[in-house]
């Protein structure tokens, strides 16, 4: 089992046409993910990799009845294709989009949240259900199915932890990137909602970093909510203050955001964080 | 990206929000001049993109023009927070009766534009924050409706301003907000906001943050950014597309991936060693890429080794390997290198960069140990 993506997803890329879209695209494809239709403004009727292009996303959820959608469109046309897809009433729309400016994703944000479509991302790997479906650039090969659920602020680091899980055998329901954005579709909370209510997960990696207080918001959902274990990881405790570490999310202000203050909130509501990524597989390994 | 002061006022201004009629020198006969025309006393205010200009002697007020050169000589020049005085703004003094903190951010956990203000202008706000919460007054906005003006009316009765002048509030206040929204900023804040003897509102000082990723709309708000306020390094990389942090450690990093570069420098610092930056050379980690951020990290006389850590997914470890040995060649540096190499194709990837005699290291516990016993001279 798992979350979010598996065998029924029926999925559009938004950018299919262009190069990230294309070689990430060819990647899902051997992967076995069921991409139905790609969309690039003007390339309607075309083919791309097999694949019927169509000029917009309610064109091709009507003749191909898709259920998601990735986003590998530049930055400043994607905040549209995020709007695009939720118009369209696909169920799932993932970003993979960096640099979207952050009042756009206000926006953004603020109407898929008058919908029912789930945004994961922007500025994400995207998730991969191993076994069944990757959507997104996670490397395939870095996987084994299995019981524990990821979920990740990051993108290598997110590699780094399954990579360790997998080497020592145990594999993944769901690896979820959730994005490095401030503003964000899918925070650490509907995830960890996800992982409980999913009867083939039976941990869940938790992998933050500096910045907001969406992983304080986890420990307190964890503590109240969570049956299963949970172990963390929190990027960033020699980050100085005030300065953006890479991600745009990723910055102490004002004092607050930091490292301690996220390790502190995890450990009070029982989540072990791990040193390092690979002390991540221990500590997992510990407790199945 | 942070505006000063003169380019956030100026800013503001477009949008209807009062400010000072000053101008801005290089030189103390430049602030001379402008204190001439102003007439009256004036306030010479260093420009240098930090806090607490007040507090390191950089605001200074003169009375007369002659009085006006002298202090903008002294403060031209000086060194703030590493950061030296290139330009003074002189502005007219205020006849200041009373201070307003008015300012507006983006609130990550409410994901909405939120206006804050405090009867307690010309402190920090992060201190009334701490000190007397209730003194602040929010409002969130929505961004389909923008700034109203009965929010605007809401904080202006709630900071307790004059009925009289609540008119003037709102249209500062709504004023900041398009300022705000029409440059891509994450910060704009107005601090103090003056009230003066006639009850006339007055944006005495004035601050911007701009989204970064906002400038690629922006050209003009682009080319407001001032080099000489930039870590060179930090605009070396920046121009090269890296993303890069200069810290005061003595173990330079490379690695891809912005979560992966901060957990690296988190487990040098669990070792036992110091991060000399953070370095994120992103996907595809090309040669070219990779020579450019070799050439910062070691541009850094601090730095003792070198750890360089990447994880290869869809991009190949033997396409990593080559890369760096070419870039090292081209680069020939003269500290110690440990490299780690994981993810597809890791063991053809260690192959190639052990026959070129690097040490290479398989998990990152291990990498960071070495890179720490490298630092200090130990790696055999």
């Amino acid at each position: 089992m798992s979350i979010l993506v598996n065998n029924d997803t029926r999925l559009i890329v938004q950018g299919l046409t262009g190069r990230e879209g294309s070689f990430h695209a060819a990647q899902m494809l051997e992967y076995g993910t069921n991409i139905v239709a790609g969309v690039t403004p003007g390339k309607g009727g075309q083919e791309h990799l097999g694949v019927p292009i169509f000029d917009t996303v309610k064109e091709a959820k009507e003749a191909t009845g898709a259920n998601a959608s990735i986003i590998y469109v530049p930055a400043r046309f994607a905040g549209d294709a995020i709007l695009e897809a939720t118009a369209a009433g696909l169920e799932l729309v993932v970003c993979i989009t960096e640099g979207i400016p952050v009042l756009d994703m206000i926006t953004v944000k603020a109407f898929v949240d008058q919908h029912p479509t789930r945004l994961i991302g922007p500025n994400c790997p995207g998730l991969t259900s191993p076994g069944q479906a990757k959507v997104g650039i996670i490397p395939a090969n870095i996987h084994i199915p299995g019981p524990v659920g990821v979920v990740s602020r990051s993108g290598t680091l997110t590699y780094e932890a399954v990579f360790a899980l997998t080497q020592r055998g145990i594999g993944q329901s769901t690896v979820v990137g959730i994005g490095g954005d401030p503003i964000i579709g899918t925070k650490f909370i509907d995830v960890l909602e996800l992982f409980e209510n999913d009867p083939e997960t039976k941990a869940v990696v938790m992998i933050g970093e500096i910045g907001g207080t969406d992983e304080e918001e986890a420990a307190e959902y964890i503590k109240n909510h969570m049956t299963k274990p949970v172990v963390g990881f929190i990027a960033g405790r020699t980050a100085p203050p005030g300065k953006r570490m890479g991600h745009a999310g990723a910055i102490i202000s004002g004092g607050k955001g930091t490292a301690a203050e996220k390790i502190k909130a995890l450990e009070a509501a029982g989540v072990p964080v791990a040193n390092f990524p690979e002390e991540i597989a221990e500590l997992i390994a510990a407790r199945l | 990206m942070k505006l000063h002061e003169y380019q956030a006022k100026r800013i503001f201004a477009k949008y209807g929000v009062p400010i000072p009629e000053g101008d801005v020198a290089t030189t103390p006969e430049e602030a001379r001049a402008i204190a001439e025309r102003i007439g009256g006393p004036v306030v010479v205010k260093a420009q240098v993109l930090v806090g607490g200009r007040g507090k390191a002697g950089g605001v200074k007020l003169a009375r007369t023009p002659a009085e006006a050169e002298e202090k903008a000589r002294a403060i031209l020049g000086m060194t703030i927070k590493g950061l030296t005085v290139k330009k003074v703004l002189v502005d007219p003094a205020a006849d200041i009766q009373d201070e307003i903190y008015l300012g507006m951010i983006i609130d990550r956990a409410r994901q909405r534009v939120v206006m804050m203000a405090s009867s307690e202008g010309g402190v920090d706000i992060e201190e009334v924050a701490a000190t007397k919460p209730e003194a602040i007054k929010k409002v969130l906005i929505d961004p389909f409706l923008g700034m109203r003006s009965y929010q605007a009316v809401e904080i202006a009765s709630g900071i307790g301003l004059e009925k009289s002048q609540f008119r003037q509030f709102i249209k500062i206040a709504t004023g900041l907000y398009q300022a705000f929204v029409d440059s891509d900023a994450e910060l704009a804040e107005i601090n103090p906001l003056v009230v003066q003897g006639d009850g006339s509102l007055l944006a005495v000082d004035g601050k911007m943050v701009l989204d970064d990723n906002g400038l690629m709309r922006h050209p003009d708000l682009a080319a407001m950014r001032d080099l000489d306020e930039e870590d060179p390094a930090e605009t070396a990389a920046r121009e090269a597309g890296l993303s890069y942090i200069k810290l005061d450690g003595e173990i330079g990093c490379m690695v891809n991936g912005a979560g992966l570069a901060m957990a690296t420098m988190d487990i040098v610092k669990h070792y036992g060693g110091e991060p000399a930056n953070f370095l994120d050379i992103g996907g595809g980690a090309n040669a070219a890429k990779v020579a450019a951020a070799l050439r910062i990290i070691l541009g850094d006389p601090n730095v003792k080794a070198v750890l360089v850590n990447i994880f290869g997914g869809i991009t190949r470890c033997d396409e990593v390997a080559k890369g760096l040995l070419q870039a090292i060649e081209e680069v020939k540096p003269d500290v110690p290198f440990v490299i780690r190499l994981v993810g597809t194709n890791e063991e053809e990837g260690r192959a190639l960069l052990a026959e070129a005699n690097f040490p290479t290291a398989r998990t990152l516990a291990e990498a960071a140990q070495m890179a720490v016993a490298a630092a200090r001279g130990e790696l055999k």
